[in-house]
């Protein structure tokens, strides 16, 4: 008998009979502004917004803030004058400095964005790697909460998808919360109207 | 109506101003008072340490003497809680759930049957009030702090009855006193830091008095009140309660 | 019985420094207030508490039909799929997985699962080089000691400790204690570690059964780094740690981090459906005792758990006792009734390192009756005879005497009359009560003898 076969009798023979899976019964907050909610969400948490009215904003600002000698990537098409674009790059992204990404939807509640493997281009390490990271996110695209979140999701069949909700952070020494441990040290997110 | 009344071990011989502050109340409110003679002990002090088995003999005691009174009333939360957990007859269980039923803690059932509105005791005093784990979590009598659930207190509220008392704040307001049974030996050490961290907490905010609905947790903090040469004393609720 | 310390006396060591404790007792109420804080802005928390415990119990009643499931979608996604009866056979696979790919160092993140199984200490053995990339688990890693608490590894540690761990295994200046800085040299240090390992192991905090896809959430984003960056992903998980559906994770992640450390949700909660293209991702499916536990009726809800820590943060005696003393790869009221179950002789002492106050239970975002369970098990324990000789013979003279009126009222005035005429027979050494409280003062009668004379 192999393990598996093992493991799956014992379960079989122990498991209590069958209770019902209940009904997921969570309306949405009522008067609740989920733009307002998702800035000072992550705001809290150490991420940064900022609110911009096209593209051209967002380069204005990147040139502003960013040193010109680091290495910028993205894989949205119309940066490709500020930025190099990772399709054409698929070496590694150790010394990427900054990453600009597109998210599919932001949640008010906690502040996290939705980025699948696509948004990667693939390169799923992408937003973990790089050392800060800038989110493109559409005023339209937020929900209130996580259970509006997996609605959206629905039964997208993703690689990989993940959300992010502020820079990497920790609080294991001592409980003093350091942001920039191991992922990205800044999160950026441009929020587009 | 005829109430049992059934008095906690170390109470009965400790502590008898508890004993005898909750008979005097419950009779100043019209209750008929009954305190069967052969009563000893819930049976609590083994169940905890994992003698249950051993508690026949103290549930068939507590089912004889109380069984006929229309209802049970005793001051102790813990107590109380065991009681309605685990007390039962082989021989007849229907018997011991009803009696479960009809068991009280003393301040719910002030509150909850006799439906006390207002109290003509007077305590000019700052007291500190100690939720006893057993009475909060198990009987709820008040609300629990873990929980997203609107406050109440039926001790609380009992208290609020009573003349120039001053209930002071505190930092946790529902942290276990460290007594926990046979842990107030078996883990010394646990024990009496929570203990001294309770005591700490009421000292801190300026109480003269701690109260609380089980003579257990008072004891153990009392035990370490004397032991630092603290002029704060304990006192039951009851005694707060009946006072004039 | 086996010659080890329990909870007791590993308490009263920890104990010895108050201060110490002082510190790390109020650093984890800190923590459950944070998390009081975060729940509170959720009006249906309780909701939410009630719903995750239904899922979870209906996980546990059809259990083998949704681990079929789950198998049968992540094999569709190109997942390797391993099934280890216990610990030893869990380590085995890891083994030749790294062997068949040629690889002898591999960086791991968070896995409780691994503690338990004791992998690094396994892979060690067998010439593979473990590197824990969580900073708490990296720095108990470098200190040579288990973690004490399931999410806060090394909450049991002061910063001028880890400070000395980094300047003598990392190279910092000696005395730089300053977290930030602390924390920069960590990451510099294993970012070399991401970058040239090819094997990343992760835990799972969620197995989907419905699509085959797990969930692994950090704040650091180690578990990330390691596993799109290695050639081989193995993520190790217990059978408990199935969910039916994607959209539960909608209820799960409400609760998981709010309840750990007041968080809304982790920095990253990544869902892993299929290896990246031409590398591996494979799932090792844990039994070691899971299954026993689910035959018992009155503990099998403690596999509901979904490792948040938050009976820890409110325990009062963990909080004061620290999390070693439990000397378990899981510590605190949760660790105190999955161990017994595992070995009810070395464990026979967690159930009793309790005062059975309930917070536990109250936190518990999947409604687990912590403090129920610990009670029956102290039962379980007794019944079997994991206690002591004298124990056993006390209880027994006190359901003798409690039992019978004459004997009690005979036992309660001599006790009373000891502690008035002959007080250093209980005031000394001996009884341990003594050691830092005052006995009760004698009242000249009891409550019954007053009653007799003063009433009826």
């Amino acid at each position: 008998m192999t393990s598996r076969d093992k493991i799956l009798t014992a379960v079989m023979l122990n498991q209590p009979e069958l209770t019902a899976l209940p009904t997921l019964s969570f309306p949405e907050e009522e008067g609740i502004n989920p733009i307002e909610k998702f800035i000072t969400t992550l705001t809290g948490i150490g991420g940064q917004v900022i609110n911009v009215s096209g593209y051209d904003a967002i380069k204005n600002h990147i040139s502003k803030t960013t040193n010109p000698n680091t290495r910028l990537i993205t894989n949205i098409t119309v940066l490709d004058d500020i930025a190099e674009m990772l399709i054409e790059h698929p070496g590694s992204l150790q010394d990427v400095e900054l990453a600009i990404i597109k998210a599919h939807f932001g949640v008010a509640e906690n502040g996290a964005v939705w980025v699948t493997e696509d948004a990667l281009g693939g390169h799923r390490v992408l937003p973990f790697i790089c050392q800060h990271l800038a989110v493109v996110l559409s005023a339209n695209d937020i929900v209130a909460d996580m259970h509006r979140a997996y609605e959206r999701i629905g039964d997208d069949a993703y690689g990989f998808g993940t959300f992010i909700a502020g820079p990497s952070k920790t609080a294991d020494i001592e409980q003093s919360l350091v942001l920039g441990a191991h992922g990205a040290r800044s999160m950026t997110v441009f929020l587009m109207k | 109506m005829t109430v049992g009344l059934f008095i906690p071990c170390y109470v009965d011989q400790f502590y008898p101003g508890a004993a005898i502050a909750c008979l005097q109340l419950l009779e100043k409110l019209g209750v008929t008072v009954v305190y069967p003679k052969n009563q000893t002990c819930c049976g609590q002090p083994m169940a905890n340490s994992g003698y249950q088995h051993l508690t026949g003999g103290c549930n068939d005691l507590f089912i004889k003497n109380f069984a006929e009174f229309d209802y049970v009333v005793a001051p102790s939360g813990s107590c109380v809680l065991h009681l309605k957990e685990h007390l039962h007859d082989e021989d007849n269980p229907q018997k011991a759930k009803e009696l479960s039923n009809k068991l009280y803690e003393f301040t719910s059932f002030l509150t909850d049957v006799l439906k006390v509105k207002d109290l003509p005791a007077r305590f000019p005093h700052k007291v500190g009030v100690h939720q006893s784990c057993h009475g909060q979590r198990g009987l709820h009598l008040s609300q629990m702090s873990e929980l997203v659930a609107p406050p109440f207190s039926k001790p609380g509220s009992l208290l609020n009855m009573v003349k120039d008392i001053e209930i002071v704040p505190l930092n946790r307001i529902d942290e276990c006193c460290g007594f926990g049974g046979t842990f107030c030996v078996a883990e010394e050490a646990v024990s009496s830091k929570m203990g001294i961290d309770r005591v700490a907490d009421h000292l801190e905010h300026g109480a003269e008095y701690i109260t609380g609905v089980d003579m257990s947790c008072l004891m153990h903090m009392e035990g370490i009140l004397h032991r630092q040469g603290s002029k704060v004393k304990v006192l039951h609720i009851a005694e707060i309660l009946n006072g004039e | 019985m086996e010659n080890h310390k329990d909870h007791a006396e590993l308490a009263e060591v920890f104990n010895k420094d108050e201060q110490r404790v002082d510190w790390h007792d109020e650093t984890l109420w800190w923590i459950r207030q944070k998390r009081d804080k975060s729940v509170n802005q959720i009006p249906e928390w309780e909701l939410l508490r009630d719903t995750a415990s239904q899922i979870k119990n209906n996980v546990l009643s059809n259990l083998s039909s949704y681990l079929r499931q789950f198998e049968t979608k992540a094999e569709a996604k190109g997942v390797i799929v391993h099934w280890a009866a216990d610990a030893a056979e869990h380590n085995q696979i890891v083994l030749e997985i790294l062997k068949s790919n040629g690889i002898n160092k591999m960086v791991k993140s968070k896995s409780m699962l691994t503690e338990e199984c004791h992998l690094n200490e396994f892979l060690e053995q067998q010439g593979v080089e473990v590197i824990d990339s969580d900073l708490g688990e990296r720095i108990v890693q470098l200190a040579k000691e288990p973690p004490s608490h399931i999410v806060l590894p090394c909450i049991h540690k002061k910063k001028e400790e880890i400070g000395e761990l980094f300047h003598k295994y990392l190279g910092t200046p000696a005395g730089n204690a300053d977290p930030q800085f602390l924390t920069e040299t960590a990451r510099q240090h294993l970012r070399e570690t991401f970058l040239t390992r090819r094997a990343a192991l992760t835990g799972v905090n969620f197995a989907i059964a419905e699509t085959g896809e797990f969930v692994v959430c950090t704040n650091e984003g180690n578990a990330d780094m390691g596993a799109h960056l290695a050639d081989v992903h193995i993520a190790s998980m217990g059978i408990e740690k199935i969910i039916p559906q994607r959209k539960h994770l909608g209820v799960f992640l409400r609760l998981l981090t709010r309840s750990a450390t007041g968080q809304p949700i982790t920095t990253y909660s990544s869902h892993f459906s299929k290896p990246r293209k031409d590398k591996e991702i494979h799932i090792i499916i844990v039994d070691n005792g899971r299954t026993v536990q689910l035959g018992r009726e009155d503990f099998r809800n403690s596999l509901k758990c979904i490792r948040c820590g938050a009976c820890m943060n409110t325990c009062p005696v963990y909080r004061r006792s620290g999390g070693h003393s439990y000397h378990n790869a899981i510590s605190g009221p949760i660790g105190s009734i999955l161990a017994p179950n595992l070995d009810m002789e070395k464990y026979a002492d967690l159930p009793f390192a309790s005062t059975l106050c309930g917070s536990c239970s109250n936190v518990c975002p999947v409604k687990i009756d912590i403090h129920q369970q610990l009670y029956k098990w102290r039962q379980v324990i007794v019944k079997n005879g994991y206690t002591t000789k004298a124990k056993t013979a006390a209880m027994q003279v006190m359901s003798w005497t409690l039992a019978s009126p004459t004997a009690y009222h005979t036992a309660g005035k001599a006790g009373r009359l000891t502690l008035k005429y002959a007080p250093f027979m209980v005031n000394n050494k001996l009884n341990p009560w003594y050691k830092h409280r005052d006995m009760p003062e004698p009242p000249k009668e009891s409550f019954g003898e007053w009653y007799n004379k003063n009433r009826k």
